[in-house]
């Protein structure tokens, strides 16, 4: 029994309680799909319904025609914020984060403090005078106002700093330097292919988070036509007869991309939570 | 020529321009130097100077104006107002009986989700901890709930949590609980509400905390735990004596972060709503937090400057409570400072 945790073998106990961790974890996404593709009846059901129906095209159909929520129409715009925040915080945030690993200027300490300390300011709370703000610019009600506040961060500057510092070295900035190259040259060349896997790992957790995000886009996108995705999933819901396997349906549709991508960046997702964390 | 200009600037910490100078003698500054010079000098801040300028603009500034908002009359439907209010809205807060509910509810619903979902969180991660079968998947099966938006979650779950036909009555049913002559209602009082949507955070979270602990829990060295074992301490008494404090950062970092979380909880309560409209929190604001009446007073009564009161007043008991977690949490799992 010497031995660290690490090192033992996970025994029955170890499995059972693990798979039992998993079907919390999976069971309402899955539920989600019964019920997408059901008839209005599965949902009144004891036992309940765990068997998918085979509605799923009818009600996704019926979600996309709905003349009071434009369903497509807000897919798009998540598709746009996302992609447009995602590509922002990459490039914004390598470039910051290499600045601070690899550059000298005055005060790059004092500046790096700040920035980790933003990482503790809940920016919600600001959320009526960014309201005001946002109003002052006309950005109420567009796409801008969703966007903007997001294009870079405070935690993806963290990030890029750390990998940065981790795996280019020093020597080959500086050669490069020897040879003439300009500060973006060295950006491009070496600090660039170094970064790909950080790049990777950010940029799923970026796209993750923009897309999820409900309560701004709520605030600012109310009374458009055409919200996010997330808000439209809300409005599905709101009135006073609830369909719920229509519900159910967009939530899935919203839902699926970010399972796609889990799926296939999992194992960078999952480094990338884990690295982040020993290192604060 | 490229060699002499460069070989002082990047690897030497003294300041370029004085070597540059005193080293080019009586040669005038090519625009080459001179676009070299801006280049080592200047193109940093204007590498850094984006996140500086969004944040100050979307960040820090909304959050320093709200105070000010929160000293105005700052109604949408009447701009006749008076500009100042001075203190009124504050004071108004303490007597508002709204802003006490929502906060004992904000308490209650952070309470029942932040404890249980740290300490799941730990149990899994010290699983995930052994050596497992197939240990890349159930790293990231736990992270489902992670990229589920909370919007599409907490409609399954308002749906588990419904009185006559829900799964989570009829689960506790078969253990002999309510069933379905006696069927809980989980939208009539505080304490189930509260119980259900506890529920959603914790299901969003624990997979996400499991695995910052299991990336401290990967740096322990591995023969504290032989010491630990030749002492006669089994797997249970490891993890609360050894591991639990020498992951003591990470713990305290997560404390903090579902404080923060944990406080400003808003789209669950909103949704668990069948009239989510309203964002009252329930009939009688059973389960109304303090974002949520944040974003009814000031996006439904159009009261701006309350809501600014409101989200000011939030700001100070996070930093309050953060602090006051900081440091139990500290004590509790064995730090020193």
């Amino acid at each position: 029994m010497g031995r660290a945790p690490q090192e033992t073998q996970a025994g029955l106990w170890t499995y059972l309680f693990l798979a039992l961790t998993m079907l919390f974890a999976a069971f309402p996404l899955y539920w989600m799909f019964v019920i997408a593709t059901s008839d209005d009846e599965a949902l009144a059901k004891l036992p309940p319904a765990i068997v998918p129906g085979d509605r799923f095209l009818t009600n996704v159909d019926e979600v996309f025609s709905l003349q009071d929520v434009y369903f497509a129409a807000s897919l798009v715009n998540s598709v746009i914020v996302a992609t447009v925040v995602t590509a922002s915080v990459l490039f914004f945030c390598s470039l910051a984060g290499f600045a601070f690993a690899k550059l000298r200027f005055k005060g790059s300490n004092a500046l790096m403090l700040f920035v980790v300390l933003t990482l503790t300011v809940p920016n919600q709370l600001g959320i009526v005078a960014l309201y005001i703000v946002m109003g002052k610019l006309g950005w109420n009600g567009t796409l801008l106002a969703v966007i903007a506040p997001g294009l870079v961060t405070a935690f993806g500057v963290f990030y890029m700093r750390q990998f940065i510092v981790n795996t280019v070295p020093d020597e080959l900035v500086e050669s490069a330097r020897m040879d003439g190259a300009t500060t973006m040259r060295v950006y491009a060349s070496i600090v660039l292919p170094a970064i790909r896997p950080a790049l990777a790992v950010l940029g799923l957790l970026t796209f993750v988070a923009t897309w999820n995000d409900f309560q701004w886009p709520l605030i600012t996108l109310s009374g458009t036509d055409f919200p996010t995705s997330m808000v439209a999933v809300s409005d599905l819901a709101s009135g006073n007869y609830v369909i719920y396997r229509r519900v159910l349906a967009g939530a899935f549709i919203a839902t699926g991309p970010l399972l796609v991508m889990l799926f296939i960046g999992g194992r960078q997702i999952v480094r990338g939570i884990m690295e982040g964390a020993v290192k604060s | 020529m490229s060699t002499t200009r460069a070989a002082p600037a990047p690897s030497s910490r003294r300041a370029a321009p004085e070597r540059g100078r005193s080293g080019g003698d009586d040669r005038r500054l090519t625009w080459r130097n001179r676009l070299y010079r801006f280049d080592m000098r200047y193109m940093p801040y204007l590498l850094i100077a984006p996140f500086f300028l969004l944040f100050i603009v979307f960040g820090l500034f909304p959050l320093l104006f709200n105070a000010v908002v929160s000293l105005r009359n700052y109604r949408l439907d009447d701009p006749t107002l008076p500009y100042w209010a001075g203190v009124e809205n504050f004071s108004r807060l303490l007597g508002d009986e709204d802003f006490w509910n929502a906060l004992y509810n904000t308490f209650g619903i952070f309470l029942l989700s932040s404890v249980p979902q740290l300490l799941l969180a730990l149990v899994v991660a010290s699983l995930l901890n052994r050596k497992l079968r197939a240990q890349t998947w159930w790293r990231v099966g736990v992270l489902l709930p992670y990229v589920t938006p909370i919007v599409a979650s907490t409609m399954v779950f308002s749906v588990f949590f419904s009185r006559d036909f829900g799964m989570a009555n009829w689960v506790l049913g078969l253990f002999g609980l309510g069933g379905p002559d006696d069927p809980i209602d989980w939208r009539a009082d505080k304490l189930h509400a509260w119980i259900a949507i506890a529920t959603m955070v914790n299901w969003k979270w624990i997979g996400y905390n499991a695995l910052l602990y299991l990336a401290a829990m990967q740096s322990i060295p591995r023969d504290v735990y032989e010491a630990a074992a030749i002492d006669g301490a089994g797997p249970w008494k490891q993890l609360w004596r050894i591991t639990v404090p020498m992951i003591q950062p990470v713990v305290l970092f997560t404390v903090i972060l579902s404080t923060i979380g944990g406080l400003q909880l808003f789209t669950e309560p909103m949704l668990f709503d069948p009239n989510a409209q309203a964002a009252t929190g329930g009939p009688n604001g059973e389960w109304q937090t303090i974002a949520q009446l944040i974003y009814k007073v000031g996006w439904k009564d159009l009261n701006l400057g309350y809501a600014a009161a409101m989200s000011w007043a939030l700001f100070l008991i996070i930093l309050i409570v953060a602090g006051v977690n900081y440091v139990v949490t500290n004590r509790l799992s064995g730090g020193r400072k």
